[in-house]
């Protein structure tokens, strides 16, 4: 009997320890460690309400305990008919009037930060960057139609950028966890959501409205640079000229398997609006390719063969004629030398 | 007291029996058995879902079909296996504890089942074509953007589904309000019938939402037509209005019935009355009528503005109050009490905690900016799973011990039953516990794979663990089903100790007419106060006569059969014409019914008083 | 207990619609499912207000709608909610000939009042190309008169079915619910087309 019982014992501390090391979940990702404005709002409201319905949760317990210690049915008694009670009026008056009071702890700050955080009169002397939600990827212009990017959202640390946010299918929701809650990207309206990172970084976004098979691979990064780096991207963005030819000579002949396949047709290099597949300026300094995996070459590669084998359901798969490997090494090598500026992924969180 | 004399019969007769009864007693069976059939369907798609996630970036199956795994595990579960074993139960019930022979309108009672099946049915063949892939809300925009015929099915399923429930609701409403027995006043009214009640109120007034926003977007993808349709100035957001406006109160359909059972087991196995009858009373109505006014908290983060969600979230905040005047009310009803621990109370002692954490994270969630981070990920899945898990599965399982005896004569095995619990409960735990940080570490819902790397193999991994518990625990219940049918010992007509009358019948199960004669109520608690300060037996309210019964008709299963066939017209008509002859078919036959219903005059028949006299004995 | 349902001036009684248990149930169920009735009409009531201007281009209701028309019709309807009075009236008076006759001049009334509404939708498909595919506004539209034309439809298929079923057979404490049902039924599609004529016509052409 002992050794079973230490043998349990063992398992839980085992087991505490091993959810305690991951109770937070990964750095910049979760929402349980907040790094941006949004984010604090909502965790102090969660902490807020965590810790009142635990206390109603331990009066609950504490009396189903009580009733299961003192009021099990005896033995040799089971006759016993208890007293019959209708009911307490002052009893039954406390638990209706306390909840009340619990509510209405919970409810005021709760309609407070509502109010704040849908207060977007500030818009117009602050960044604002309009976001459309694709199947599956995010696409993101900046500065009225100047330069855009797609996946990677550069903002500058410890400021407020608006986000006037669209679909262009279906709904999907934009979601940092660590620097803001979520807000649905709708295809009728757009919807405007503030974000303010509180450190530099790479945060990982999410799509979190059920959009079709490629949903749980429509991630997406908000990097937080310093606003002097962020200043520096912009003027780097904006001086991206699409029409140069890379030195390097298999690049050169990817940038014409580029164009020679219609890759054009869909992905824009240099500023423009419209976005039926991503826009690949500055390819190199990507976070990952499609969102969710490594950024190598040789994942890039394999993507451009068969994009279905990492995003299932996505619009680019046979929008294209088949192309060997070595041509898809090529296009490759041409966008993995698209580098228009020096403030990458890295330069976050220096 | 040979009254359920067992004759041996064909199993043709038998068949026929079911087929065409008009008998609330056995449309229960139908309908647990429907209902336990799409049940344990809808458990392994949920296996199937947990198996996916065990490991990051798993490919156990691919992700359209796991797409359309989520949504039928949900559209299963909630329409074609909670409501029915529910519905099930009442009719097993609730015509019995107002002291009824049968509902108002029996015959619509059947329809109201084999809709349901035909619907179930029609929804479920589409696996064999491609299922609904859109979740189980199948909002508008997905929903339209959805390939092949899996969301017609959806629509075309449910939409026959859902009528069968809204003539559910209407015939109890009728039964309660006409049928009580003398002296049932409604205030004497056990607590599950009155849940009866306000759950079918609440089918009432929010089945037309659903059937609307079905008809809507049926007509968008059948027939061209723009609610949804952006570019001809059509809004997705009303669809989401419209299907909450809906699902809110779907969800306190799915709960209060149970609400009102625990009240029952509690108090009957305690030996103790019901704690503040009145005040359980109101606060379920409270609670009812709440449930209608928050729908928007599935919509925080939608956009609909401050003020909106302000509302909305004090609103559902405000749900806490009467939820928490019943559970303390529980909690006060053993007190003091004699409480015998069997497999029935021993899931209602789970259900306490169990669905106390599942409240306490609803208010969390009512709280809107909160919800900014809880909003479609993996902690509103915990939260709806302790709900209706630990809720109304929970109290479907104790509903079933209970009243297995009033079903079927025989009660279940009392250690498999602890078995399952035990097994079920910790599984329920291990599965659902963990989910609320997933969801808070990132994880939203209605992910095909996780990612590696991103503190989520750990959860997932315990998550999986504890769906094998929760399967395991209902194959023990199966067994045990099997097991008590052969050899379970046969239960009297009052087998607890029992209050209410439901118990107070010639026999378990009781004689197809019920009551002999109607029962005369004196106060809460009929059979119990008969057994203190009577004879232990209800006083008759009428002298031994004739009983009207209602005959047995094979209509309504042709009816539904009618509809079946239409719906395949409907999904298919866009491919081919031709499919409009099993279309406007179908609905010709259906009507046919109606009409033959309708014109052929059915008086019922009587059971003559010289027959009752001699069964007395 | 009898089986014999027919009634006799002498042991009328003064509902013979809810002398039965039958009938009792089949009027408390009757007023259920028009609860229900009311809010799949506000369902689509609501979506056509929030559809009502999303024209996308094509003709909206000022451009269309004439009052007259829609008027003539209100007055049909309205006067066959009065018909089905009198006829459930003679009811309670076991007068069976004049019930029928007003129960007849009911479904004429509520048959011209369908007819104006087919004439009327025509008039929008050839005059306005307006369909309910043209907008969400058509769809919308269409939805909430068409749902109603199809009640009233429905109602008056069933009191045609009504009347020769029990043409030869008078009134009796079985088919007197019966009537009553649909007259109940039949107040209540005049109802909602009282909030048609609002919220539709009325506030289509004015605001």
């Amino acid at each position: 009997m002992k050794g079973w019982m230490g043998k349990i014992k063992a398992l839980l501390v085992f087991s505490a320890l091993a959810l305690f090391l991951t109770a937070c979940g990964k750095d910049n990702l979760t929402a349980l460690v907040p790094k941006g404005y949004g984010a604090q709002s909502s965790m102090d409201l969660i902490i807020l309400t965590t810790v009142v319905m635990s206390f109603v949760f331990l009066v609950v317990i504490i009396a189903l305990v009580i009733v299961l210690m003192r009021y099990r049915e005896k033995k040799g008694q089971e006759d016993y008919i208890p007293k019959q009670v209708e009911g307490n009026q002052a009893l039954e008056t406390v638990w209706t009037v306390i909840p009340i009071i619990l509510v209405i702890i919970m409810a005021v700050p709760t309609i407070l930060a509502s109010f704040d955080l849908a207060d977007n009169s500030g818009a117009s002397k602050h960044l604002n960057v309009k976001v459309t939600g694709n199947q599956y990827w995010w696409h993101f212009d900046y500065e009225n139609d100047e330069f855009q990017t797609s996946q990677d959202l550069y903002i500058p640390v410890g400021e407020r950028v608006y986000l006037n946010m669209i679909s262009s299918d279906v709904v999907h929701s934009f979601w940092v966890p660590s620097i803001s809650g979520k807000l649905d990207v709708n295809p009728e309206n757009t919807n405007t959501l503030y974000i303010e990172a509180y450190e530099e970084g790479v945060y990982w976004g999410k799509c979190a409205e059920l959009c079709g098979p490629g949903h749980s691979l429509m991630d997406f990064k908000v990097i937080a640079v310093s606003k002097e780096e962020y200043e520096q991207w912009v003027a780097d963005m904006k001086a991206v000229d699409p029409e140069e030819v890379p030195q390097d000579a298999v690049a050169a002949e990817g940038k014409e398997l580029f164009e020679a396949n219609g890759c054009m047709g869909c992905h824009a290099i240099g500023a423009s609006p419209a976005q039926v597949g991503p826009n690949l300026t500055n390819y190199a300094n990507r976070t990952t390719v499609a969102g969710v995996k490594e950024h190598s070459k040789d994942v890039l590669v394999q993507w451009i063969l068969n994009p279905e084998q990492y995003k299932p359901g996505n619009l680019m798969t046979g929008k294209y004629p088949e192309l060997s490997e070595d041509e898809a090494d090529k296009i490759a090598e041409y966008l993995l030398q698209l580098d228009a500026t020096d403030i990458t992924p890295e330069s976050a969180g220096k | 007291m040979s009254i359920a004399a067992t004759q041996k019969r064909s199993f043709g007769a038998f068949l026929w029996d079911y087929l065409t009864t008009v008998d609330h007693k056995k449309i229960a069976h139908l309908y647990l058995f429907g209902g336990g059939f799409f049940f344990l369907l809808g458990g392994l798609e949920a296996v199937v879902i947990r198996i996916q996630l065990i490991k990051p970036e798993n490919d156990f199956i691919s992700a359209g079909f796991y797409n359309e795994m989520i949504t039928m595990h949900g559209t299963t579960m909630i329409f074609l296996a909670a409501m029915p074993i529910i519905i099930g139960l009442m009719n097993a019930a609730m015509p019995l504890q107002i002291g009824a022979r049968d509902v108002a309108f029996p015959f619509l009672n059947a329809l109201s089942f084999w809709l349901f099946l035909f619907g179930g049915l029609l929804l479920n063949i589409s696996w064999f074509t491609g299922a609904p892939d859109a979740g189980w809300t199948s909002y508008a925009s997905l929903a339209l953007d959805s390939p092949g015929h899996g969301i017609d099915f959806y629509i075309a399923g449910l939409q026959i589904a859902g009528a069968g429930t809204l003539m559910g609701g209407i015939n109890f409403l009728a039964t309660i309000v006409n049928m009580r027995a003398p002296g049932m006043t409604y205030m004497r009214m056990p607590l599950f019938t009155w849940a009866t009640f306000i759950t079918s109120v609440l089918i009432l007034f929010a089945f037309p939402a659903l059937t609307i926003n079905l008809f809507l977007l049926m007509f968008d993808r059948m027939f061209g037509t723009a609610f949804f349709d952006v570019a001809l100035g059509g809004n997705t957001i009303i669809y989401q209005h419209l299907f909450w406006i809906f699902g809110h109160p779907e969800v306190y359909i799915l709960i209060l019935p149970l609400f009102g059972l625990f009240s029952d087991v509690f108090s009957t196995f305690s030996k103790k009355r019901l704690f503040g009858y009145t005040a359980m009373v109101f606060a379920t109505m409270l609670i009812a009528f709440l449930g209608f006014m928050v729908w928007a908290h599935h919509m925080f983060t939608v956009g609909l503005g401050p003020v909106a969600n302000s509302i909305f979230a004090v609103g559902t905040m405000a749900i806490a109050v009467p939820t928490g005047i019943k559970i303390f009310n529980w909690l006060a009803t053993m007190w003091g009490g004699s409480v015998r621990i069997n497999t029935a109370m021993l899931w209602s002692l789970g259900f306490i905690p169990s669905f106390t954490i599942g409240g306490m994270t609803g208010v969390m969630l009512g709280s809107a900016v909160a919800d900014y981070q809880y909003h479609d990920t993996y902690f509103v899945v915990a939260h709806f799973h302790y709900v209706i898990v630990g809720g109304t599965v929970f109290g479907i399982f104790a509903g079933l011990h209970y009243w297995w005896p009033l079903m079927f004569g025989r009660i279940l095995h009392e250690g498999m039953g602890k078995l399952t619990f035990w097994t079920f409960f910790i599984g329920f735990h291990l599965t659902f516990f963990i989910q609320h940080f997933l969801g808070l570490m990132g994880m939203p819902r209605r992910y095909w794979v996780f990612l590696e790397d991103q503190g989520l193999d750990l959860g997932n991994f315990i998550s999986t663990i504890g769906a094998f518990f929760m399967s395991f625990g209902v194959i023990v219940f199966l067994i045990n089903i099997i097991y008590t049918a052969v050899k379970g010992e046969k239960a009297s007509a009052d087998p607890w100790d029992g209050r209410t009358l439901e118990w107070a019948t010639a026999s378990s199960p009781p004689p197809y007419y019920n009551f002999k004669q109607l029962p005369l109520t004196r106060g809460l608690d009929p059979l119990w106060i008969e057994k203190r300060e009577g004879n232990g037996k209800m006083t008759p309210a009428e002298p031994l006569g004739d009983i009207h019964m209602p005959n047995g008709s094979f209509t309504p299963f042709l009816m539904s059969l009618g509809f079946f066939i239409a719906g395949f017209g409907f999904i298919y008509q866009t491919d081919n014409s031709l499919w409009h002859i099993a279309l406007f078919g179908g609905m010709a036959f259906a009507l046919g019914c109606m009409i033959y219903r309708s014109i052929k005059d059915d008086h019922g028949y009587y059971i003559p008083k010289a027959e009752l006299e001699r069964e007395a004995d | 207990m009898s089986q014999d349902h027919s009634l006799y001036p002498e042991t009328m009684p003064q509902h013979p619609e809810r002398a039965t248990l039958e009938g009792k149930n089949k009027f408390m169920g009757l007023w259920f499912f028009l609860g229900g009735e009311t809010v799949l009409f506000a369902c689509l009531f609501g979506t056509y207000l929030a559809l009502k201007d999303s024209t996308a281009g094509g003709p909206s209701s000022e451009d269309m709608f004439g009052l007259g028309l829609v008027f003539i019709m209100t007055m049909l309807l309205l006067t066959s909610s009065l018909t089905s009075v009198y006829a459930m009236y003679h009811m309670r008076n076991n007068e069976f000939k004049k019930m029928m006759l007003w129960l007849g001049i009911t479904a004429l009334l509520g048959m011209g009042f369908l007819g104006l509404e087919i004439y009327e939708f025509a008039h929008y498909i050839t005059e306005y190309g307006f369909t309910f595919r043209s907008s969400a506004f058509g769809s919308a539209f269409y939805a909430l008169v068409g749902f109603h034309g199809g009640h009233v439809t429905f109602g008056i298929c069933w009191i045609i079915t009504l009347m020769i079923r029990n043409a030869k057979r008078g009134l009796n404490l079985y088919n007197a619910p019966k009537f009553n049902t649909f007259s109940l039924y039949w107040h209540f599609i005049d109802v909602i087309w009282v909030f048609v004529f609002t919220v539709v016509y009325l506030m289509g052409k004015v605001g």
